[in-house]
């Protein structure tokens, strides 16, 4: 089927165009749907931004269906850093600075759970300089597991070894945190 | 300005290095997005702020080698024109965000043109490195190593919890997308490749045309890439796109098999009456440019043209986009103006190949 507008190239975009019920089938190539303005040129920009607010909408539509049984008005949530408001987040889709993660924790599983299949935490790279804390941390994480296993399988003298282990990297820690006091 | 140089060449030195699987793999893509703890992310942050980030890139990375990453060429986006824009875009040292919507934007170059940070844009920064060729590994190891040498001198926004934090929170996380860039004629041409996108989309992996308008792909070449950043590590993200990426290889070996031995002739008219086209037409759009380009170099792949080098997919689908020939006639063009001069840019480079 050739392009409508141009009688040209082949149409590629095919649909009906309902106006008070009356009936319009439309078929034009990409071009021409440009031009004549029957595609937004961003769209792909725009259906990603609607995707990610019709999540957020669903979000808080949830959300009013729980304050209305409650009848709690609706505190607005604002990020003391940037300023950006929850309300604001949801409308544009990006957050202001990296306090609003803090600000908004307390919605955003929802949300990070239907964008990234079910998953909330951070489980990667973890900055070298600035992540040796948090390194020593999951390190001392890991370490309480193994012991907890070794507990299970009977296996004392390695769990005894383990938790030397953890208690030096605790002390460690508890260290480091009272030098930061300072 | 050495600008020029990224300028005028429509392939990028480590293009020109062959990968492994080149025959259907063009590039291999890891981007990272980070941004500084203590400033606001470019959507709302002010002048200043910006500026503050602008100062402190170049001030610190200027000129600076990594590895063999040298002498990162710093751009600011307002000290460029809008067709030399574009050519960057064409060539996805930027992307279409930061040339269009990012005033104080600015992008470092590495000499080679294989890393660009872009600077400014949604994220403070978007760390890009690009290998010929299937090498996510390789490509993944040194983002990470460069990741670390950015981090010398930058505090990136990082939480425990959450990982590195972005402004999308489509990237919070690993910040991670790795992306795969496929010539798949044959699966396009037998039609699988429909059947296999929803497959891979269940994964998790996203797949769309490059070069093409929504999910029309432009000389069957496709980008698969990871949409998950949060949850799972960047090695597993790899490990999931390169296996699927295994197998669409498989699948498209074995799709040009079966039309080599089923549909020889059919497939030698498709491919030389394509390189005729190339060869001899006055007027050539860029949607057929990209069909012919794809069947000539199936034809190369499979051994039916032996006269002219792989390189040609990759170069002159850079070199026919509206950006570079406007660049090239160094005047803006209309886009019937830009048909005639693809048209004998191609013919040209072609005869360049048949001489040597």
């Amino acid at each position: 089927m050739e392009c409508q507008e141009c009688h040209e190239r082949p149409a590629t975009l095919h649909f009906t165009k309902v106006i008070n019920g009356d009936k319009t089938e439309i078929h034009v190539c990409e071009q021409c749907a440009k031009e004549k303005g029957y595609v937004s040129y961003e769209e792909e920009a725009y259906s990603l931004h609607d995707l990610l607010s019709g999540l957020f909408n669903f979000e808080s539509s949830s959300l009013n269906e729980q304050k209305q049984s409650s009848f709690t008005p609706e505190k607005t949530l604002k990020c003391s850093k940037c300023g950006m408001t929850y309300e604001e987040f949801t409308h544009v889709g990006k957050f202001g600075c990296a306090s609003c993660y803090h600000t908004f924790s307390d919605r955003l599983n929802p949300i990070f759970r239907r964008v990234h299949s079910g998953n909330t935490t951070h489980d990667g790279k973890i900055p070298k300089r600035k992540g040796t804390d948090i390194h020593q941390r999951k390190q001392l994480l890991d370490l309480k597991k193994e012991l907890q296993q070794l507990i299970k399988n009977e296996e004392f003298e390695k769990a005894a070894h383990t938790r030397d282990e953890i208690k030096a990297l605790e002390r460690h820690l508890n260290h480091d945190q009272g030098e930061g006091e300072w | 300005m050495s600008l020029e140089k990224f300028m005028n060449e429509a392939i990028s030195p480590w293009m020109k290095e062959e990968g492994p699987d080149s025959d259907i793999v063009m590039s291999s893509r890891i981007r990272l997005a980070r941004n500084f703890e203590d400033i606001p992310f470019p959507i709302i942050a002010n002048k200043d702020e910006l500026e503050e980030i602008l100062a402190m890139m170049k001030n610190n990375f200027q000129q600076k080698s990594f590895k063999n990453y040298h002498d990162l060429e710093f751009v600011k986006m307002i000290d460029l024109k809008t067709i030399e824009k574009r050519v960057l875009v064409e060539k996805h040292l930027i992307s279409p965000h930061l040339a269009e919507k990012s005033d104080l934007g600015a992008v470092l170059i590495s000499e080679n043109e294989q890393v660009s940070i872009m600077v400014n844009e949604e994220d403070h920064l978007r760390v890009q490195l690009y290998f010929p060729g299937f090498q996510l590994e390789q490509a993944l190891e040194h983002a990470f190593e460069m990741d670390d040498w950015l981090e010398e001198k930058i505090d990136f926004a990082f939480d425990e919890n959450r990982g590195y934090l972005t402004s999308c929170p489509t990237n919070v996380g690993t910040g991670l997308r790795a992306s795969v860039m496929m010539h798949l004629p044959a699966l396009a041409i037998t039609q699988k490749i429909n059947r296999m996108i929803p497959a891979i989309n269940q994964l998790g992996l996203v797949v769309r045309g490059i070069y093409g308008e929504g999910s029309e792909a432009l000389g069957n070449i496709f980008q698969i890439s990871n949409q998950v950043t949060l949850g799972r590590s960047e090695n597993d993200i790899i490990n999931d796109l390169k296996s699927v990426v295994q197998k669409l290889i498989e699948q498209e070996r074995k799709a040009r098999q079966m039309l080599g031995d089923q549909r020889a002739v059919q497939l030698e008219d498709r491919i030389f009456r394509s390189y005729g086209v190339l060869e001899h037409s006055r007027i050539i759009e860029s949607k057929e440019t990209a069909k012919c380009l794809s069947d000539v170099r199936l034809g190369i792949d499979m051994g039916y043209i032996t006269n002219v080098s792989r390189t040609i997919l990759n170069e002159l689908m850079i070199l026919t986009q509206p950006g570079f020939l406007q660049q090239y006639a160094k005047e803006s063009l209309s886009p019937q103006d830009r048909d005639v001069l693809r048209a004998s840019l191609i013919r040209e480079r072609l005869n360049l190949e048949n001489s040597y």
